[in-house]
């Protein structure tokens, strides 16, 4: 499959502050953000950001919070202007879009889902869904009937009539889910869009939107602190730290290779044999007379099935070509490397 | 010629312009307030000849409205606002008691000029309050004029309006407005400052315009707000009655007046009882409708 970029985005630079312009060639040659703070007063948001995101895929950005996620996401979608660089969706550049351009762009290309919900709370869920469609130009009739489609989509059938108020945040923000996707914008910008729900229903929503995902196959960027939901859901994870990318890459180049003690804090207790695949782990060239598995299968998973199968030995094959094997022993060895033993197992890039 | 009279300066008097300086700076303000007056009092008054015919007009409408009618329109009004029978049986009761006591008239007179002063409030104070939210420069000069309008003596502003416009039913129903129009401008401007600043962004994010902002997203959302400032407006120019009064303005005002200058203690309390009846009611019913215009913002999770 040939991955087309759909979002590539340039050298970009946002500084805030009255003067943001005359000080990017200072950042450009190494000034940090502390420094600009305390000699111009300006704060540095972004610097130097290069990031190709792919269409079809969910291109999760993670930092931790002031490092600059949720200012990356609104310039997608130009709710802050950047003080240099370029963006291009679709090879078109956001940048030079006029008012009208950038308002159409807004409407038809790309919808946003937020943390706090951003619902109107004198409209119903159903008013609130046709918000997008209506900014459209779709009779309010036709609108309707499709905001009522994806209300079900999200599982909210029979709540059209109330208020938000009325609602659970999980329900809430699924409102918010129905208003983005109702809008059919290719772009689905998610900021931080699950974090201010409570964990077993944050698990649900990641569950609604990957199964969404598997048929719609939108561009999502997804923003999150949360290492173990850009594990779940990011196809593509990028790291912000300090308005600077520190590394993008798989889930599984993230965990096998952290970029520095950051990310490596960062995935310090999250659960390897999820993250991490067979394929991943250094084969034997012997063939084993253990069972058959995809280079796909997770840790976790191989794990399972050697135990039910009463075996010690996986051979991994790809697209059904072998690979090689790999024993009980080394998929438990790599499963469960701790903290305090990845220092010396892990090699940093 | 010096600025400070250096005869009486003393250590207990403060330096203070000379008598005749003093003198000519006054009567240069009135001469040229008077020319002024002259020369565009008519075509002011010609100007307001509209809103004169419409209060007359209003006001004789309600006086030769059959009192049963009027009776059944508060009571309705009471109901549609409030939902609750208590209130506009309340408030019906209240309308007889004031016709009982020979008060109808004034009464009528009194509600058409302070419900013409609501609405052309309305009308002039949500878009400043608008403009005010819009623009922090607005705000800035806006601001110190409404915070004089609410502090300075309503006979002060009295003087000027009776000169342009001499003694009647538009002078006074300008200084009621000067008065009472502050708070609808405050709280207009305030709920919408008070957005939430996401659900704002969520607009932009959806591609509205300013237009459709303005309408779908920011009114709606300051219309507790607004409304806080309507109820204001309405006591406020319920309290100015008596001092329209004054000019020429018809209404409980007047009997208040009479009052005051006679010593008549039964017929101030009654008319002044009248006013606050009257308050009470406009009060309770429009923050009842206040109240239910947002009760969707309750949670109750009923699910």
């Amino acid at each position: 499959m040939v991955s087309k970029v759909k979002i590539k985005i340039n050298d970009l630079y946002k500084i805030f502050g009255p003067k943001g312009e005359s000080h990017v060639e200072k950042v450009k040659s190494g000034m940090g953000k502390p420094e600009l703070l305390e000699k111009h007063s300006h704060v540095l948001g972004l610097q130097n950001i290069n990031l190709d995101i792919i269409e079809g895929k969910i291109q999760v950005i993670m930092g931790l919070s002031g490092s600059g996620k949720s200012t990356l996401i609104r310039h997608i979608n130009r709710l802050i202007e950047p003080t240099a660089g370029q963006i291009y969706i679709d090879d078109v550049d956001v940048l030079a879009m006029s008012d009208e351009e950038l308002m159409n762009f807004r409407r038809f290309k790309a919808s946003m889902v937020f943390q706090k919900f951003a619902l109107l709370p004198h409209r119903t869920v159903l008013a609130n869904t046709i918000y997008g469609l209506t900014m459209q130009g779709v009779e309010v009739k036709d609108a309707e009937e499709r905001a009522a489609h994806w209300l079900k989509r999200v599982g909210l059938d029979g709540f059209e009539d109330r208020y938000p108020a009325q609602l659970s945040g999980g329900m809430q923000q699924r409102v918010g889910l129905a208003r983005a996707l109702a809008t059919d914008a290719d772009i689905l910008l998610m900021d931080e869009a699950f974090s201010a729900l409570d964990p077993l229903i944050r698990s649900d929503m990641q569950g609604i939107l990957l199964e969404l995902q598997e048929e719609l196959h939108k561009t999502i960027v997804f923003i999150t602190h949360d290492l173990d939901e850009a594990l779940r859901i990011g196809d593509d994870i990028a790291i912000l730290r300090d308005g600077r990318l520190v590394q993008q890459g798989s889930s599984q180049d993230i965990v096998l290779n952290p970029a520095d003690d950051y990310v490596a804090d960062f995935i310090k207790d999250i659960n390897r044999a999820r993250v991490l695949t067979v394929g991943t782990l250094p084969l034997k060239k012997t063939s084993a007379k253990g069972i058959t598995l995809s280079n796909e299968t997770s840790l976790e998973d191989a794990m399972k099935a050697l135990v039910e199968a009463k075996k010690d030995s996986v051979t991994v094959v790809k697209d059904d070509k072998k690979l090689g094997s790999v024993s009980m022993h080394d998929i438990v060895h790599a499963a469960t490397r701790s903290s305090e033993t990845a220092g010396e197992a892990v090699t940093y890039r | 010629m010096s600025l400070i009279d250096w005869n009486k300066l003393t250590i207990t008097e403060p330096p203070v312009l000379p008598r005749e300086l003093l003198r000519n700076f006054k009567k240069g303000i009135d001469g040229a307030f008077r020319d002024f007056s002259r020369t565009y009092g008519e075509a002011l008054e010609n100007f307001f000849n509209p809103l004169l015919m419409f209060l007359k007009w209003f006001q004789d409408l309600l006086v030769a409205t059959p009192w049963p009618i009027i009776l059944f329109i508060i009571g309705g009004l009471s109901w549609i606002g409030s939902r609750s029978w208590k209130m506009s049986v309340g408030a019906v009761l209240a309308f007889v008691a004031i016709g009982w006591m020979d008060m109808w008239e004034d009464t009528m007179a009194t509600l058409a000029i302070v419900s013409v002063a609501t609405l052309l409030c309305i009308a002039i104070g949500i878009p400043i309050g608008i403009w005010m939210s819009r623009s922090d420069r607005a705000q800035r000069i806006i601001t110190p004029v409404l915070d004089v309008m609410q502090t300075i003596p309503s006979f002060v502003y009295l003087i000027p309006v009776v000169m342009l416009l001499g003694i009647g039913k538009v002078p006074g129903l300008l200084a009621v407005m000067i008065y009472a129009s502050p708070p609808i401008i405050r709280l207009t401007n305030l709920g919408i400052r008070l957005v939430d600043a996401e659900v704002l962004e969520a607009a932009d994010a959806f591609g509205s315009n300013y237009r459709q902002k303005l309408f779908q997203v920011q009114i709606p959302l300051a219309l507790p707000n607004i409304f806080a400032g309507v109820n204001q407006t309405i006591m406020m120019s319920l309290s100015m009655v008596v001092i329209a009064a004054m000019i020429g303005v018809p209404g409980l005002g007047v009997p208040v007046l009479r009052a005051v200058s006679n010593q008549y203690l039964a017929l101030g309390l009654m008319n002044g009882l009248a006013i606050v009846a009257i308050a009470i009611i406009f009060d309770r019913v429009s923050q009842a409708y206040g109240k239910r215009l947002q009760k969707h913002r309750e949670g109750d999770h009923g699910v």
